[in-house]
């Protein structure tokens, strides 16, 4: 990359001729250099045009917008406090169940347990998973993980009772539309990211230290648990922090399926609404404030999603790092 | 990477030690429980490919393609205007992000690779890829909906275009890497100039991928609700202009699948079948045009 010749060589080349030639590059290079000044400012155009709109709500409600647990638009008052914590807690769910999962099948796509044509295969369902649009998702959710998860909800609430953690988890009574239901299905959603990523952090390992692991008589397990996971552990996190970026951020199947209730009850098998879902219910038809109010809430998922990512970007790019150095 | 090996068999078999020996079955079962989560990965995608296919089916015929959605309670008809709308706002989304993208990608990697703005191009990039789809809506809102106070073709096609844009420069940049080094030597050989070089050489030998990338966008762009429900909205009707509410397949499924008409339910799986074939269908050609590079 660095041979290439910088815009400034063949301009500063001495030679009779072919002046007019010379003149293309330059309108251009002032081409590519706009939509790259164009791409940069987009993202900070958004962040300056959300808080513009949302400045009416800022001012009247500040920081207290975060804690506030009552969004009543009849009322004019707004805060975010149940959505941020369904957001939060969506997310965390889902991440937990997705990990996992995720994990298993990367291993499995890194190893060589079956032969190629099989692992093959389990890449394209995964592949397909990703490709599946969200609105896809809730409407699957919809006829079969809201069934499924009222029936396990009827049979948690009846066997969790009095139960000091779990009680207040799968508290009565249990709906469908519920947090538990979202989780789930967004926990289907960012597994592909999961996999992806953890996937190729296995991939980087070099395979010195895995031959050096069997020569020492490891089992494959041994080897995976204590030398390939360990090394490729940042970007297994990376993997991690970029899925929870997702999940944040994940409207469609999330609106479809959480019930979009204004309240956060703590129970998981109740109704429940996250920032992202509250935005697809309430934008087409708000006025005045309430525009304002969700421009604010818009702001604060923005935001939150840039921080989770550039704190996986970092990551990432310290595994890189030391990837390379190993090798 | 060579190839991985397993311990050999006979180490296993002929140890006898109760530790070794517990070992090798902690080691069998960690296998089995690894496959069998893997495989459980699979079970939700057959059991949304099959309601696809039968819940999607029995009204899959022409009328989708040709006739309006049916009204609340009523049967027959289709989504015809959906399918016109979605195709209309990706185009859109692609025509104005393809430009930017590809011009961003060439600055990156051809004129000033490693510079300021190059990485600040690059690292914008990655940040928009992982900005939550609705915020671009809730932009285009702001952008054009709030000033034109009209809910248009037009804001969700630009919504659209800044969702796909990360993902025409990140895949335009490795597009024009593949290209060899060697080329570009030669070019300037020749005494190209920089942009006859681009322009005769890197880009026509990296345009394969490049479309690679626009699929990709296109799968992405298509397949995409949540920026299009408060900017593109919906329509009952034909598009007659891009000034007008426009509907889309994925807001036309969001729509019908609360409703409690069978009829209609039963549309969005056929909806949901047709944007399914749509998305896998751009990712298809995605692939072979790669393959042919």
């Amino acid at each position: 990359m660095d041979t290439l010749p910088s815009p400034s060589a063949p301009a500063s080349r001495p030679g009779p001729g072919s002046f007019t030639a010379r003149r293309r590059p330059d309108l251009f290079l002032v081409l590519c250099v706009l939509a790259s000044v164009a791409t940069v400012g987009t993202l900070l155009w958004m962040i300056l045009e959300i808080t513009h709109q949302s400045w009416p709500a800022i001012e009247k409600f500040g920081l207290a917008f975060l804690t506030n647990a009552r969004w009543q638009p009849n009322r004019e008052i707004f805060g975010v406090l149940p959505f941020l914590l369904g957001t939060g807690v969506t997310s965390l769910i889902a991440i937990i169940l997705a990990l996992p999962l995720g994990l298993a099948v990367a291993v499995f796509l890194s190893e060589d347990f079956l032969p190629p044509p099989v692992r093959q295969f389990i890449r394209f369902t995964v592949e397909m998973l990703a490709a599946i649009p969200s609105v896809v998702y809730g409407l699957w959710g919809i006829f079969v993980v809201i069934p499924l998860v009222q029936e396990f909800g009827r049979w948690a609430v009846v066997a969790f009772k009095g139960t000091p953690v779990l009680g207040s988890l799968f508290a009565a009574p249990a709906y469908g539309n519920s947090i538990l239901t979202a989780s789930l299905v967004l926990a289907l959603m960012i597994l592909p990211t999961i996999t992806a990523i953890s996937r190729s952090a296995l991939v980087a390992v070099p395979g010195t230290l895995r031959e050096g692991s069997y020569a020492l008589g490891a089992t494959r397990w041994e080897t995976i648990l204590r030398v390939l996971l360990p090394t490729a552990a940042p970007g297994i996190i990376a993997a991690t922090i970029l899925a929870l970026g997702r999940a944040m951020g994940e409207t469609m199947a999330v609106a479809m399926l959480i019930g979009n209730s204004p309240r956060f009850s703590g129970s998981l098998l109740s109704p429940g609404g996250t920032l992202a879902g509250l935005l697809a219910n309430q934008f087409g038809e708000a006025q005045g404030l309430q525009v304002a109010s969700l421009m604010y809430a818009a702001l604060i998922l923005m935001l939150l999603t840039l921080m989770v990512n550039i704190a996986g970007e970092a990551v990432l790019r310290y595994t890189q790092k030391r990837t390379a150095g190993i090798r | 990477m060579p190839a991985a090996t397993t311990p050999p068999a006979a180490f296993l078999d002929s140890a006898r030690s109760a530790g070794t020996c517990r070992r090798a079955i902690i080691n069998r079962v960690l296998n089995v429980l690894c496959v069998g989560l893997a495989l459980l990965t699979f079970v939700p995608l057959v059991s949304i490919l099959f309601l696809l296919l039968k819940n999607g089916l029995p009204l899959f015929g022409w009328d989708i393609f040709t006739q309006l959605p049916p009204a609340a309670g009523q049967t027959g008809g289709g989504f015809g205007n959906a399918i016109v709308g979605t195709l209309l706002m990706v185009g859109l989304a692609i025509a104005i992000a393809t430009p930017f993208g590809v011009l961003a990608a060439i600055y990156v990697n051809e004129y000033a690779p490693g510079s300021k703005l190059a990485n600040a191009v690059r690292f914008v990039a990655k940040l928009l890829t992982g900005i939550p789809s609705i915020i671009c809506g809730v932009f285009a809102y702001a952008i054009i909906v709030l000033a034109t106070k009209q809910f248009s073709a037009w804001a969700g096609g630009f919504a659209l275009a800044i969702l796909i844009l990360p993902t025409i420069i990140l895949t335009a940049e490795q597009a024009l890497l593949g290209v060899p080094k060697a080329y570009r030597e030669a070019s300037y050989g020749l005494g190209a100039t920089n942009f006859q070089t681009i322009w005769r050489i890197v880009l026509p030998d990296a345009l394969p991928a490049i479309m690679t990338g626009v699929m990709l966008a296109v799968a992405r762009a298509a397949g995409e609700t949540a920026p299009l429900i408060f900017t593109a909205l919906f329509s009952q009707y034909w598009i007659r202009s891009l000034n007008e509410p426009t509907a889309s397949l994925s807001v036309l499924i969001f729509n019908f699948s609360t409703l409690p008409f069978e009829h209609q339910v039963k549309m969005a799986w056929t909806a949901s079948l047709v944007l399914v074939i749509l998305v896998t269908g751009a990712n298809v050609t995605a692939q072979l045009l790669f393959r042919k590079k």
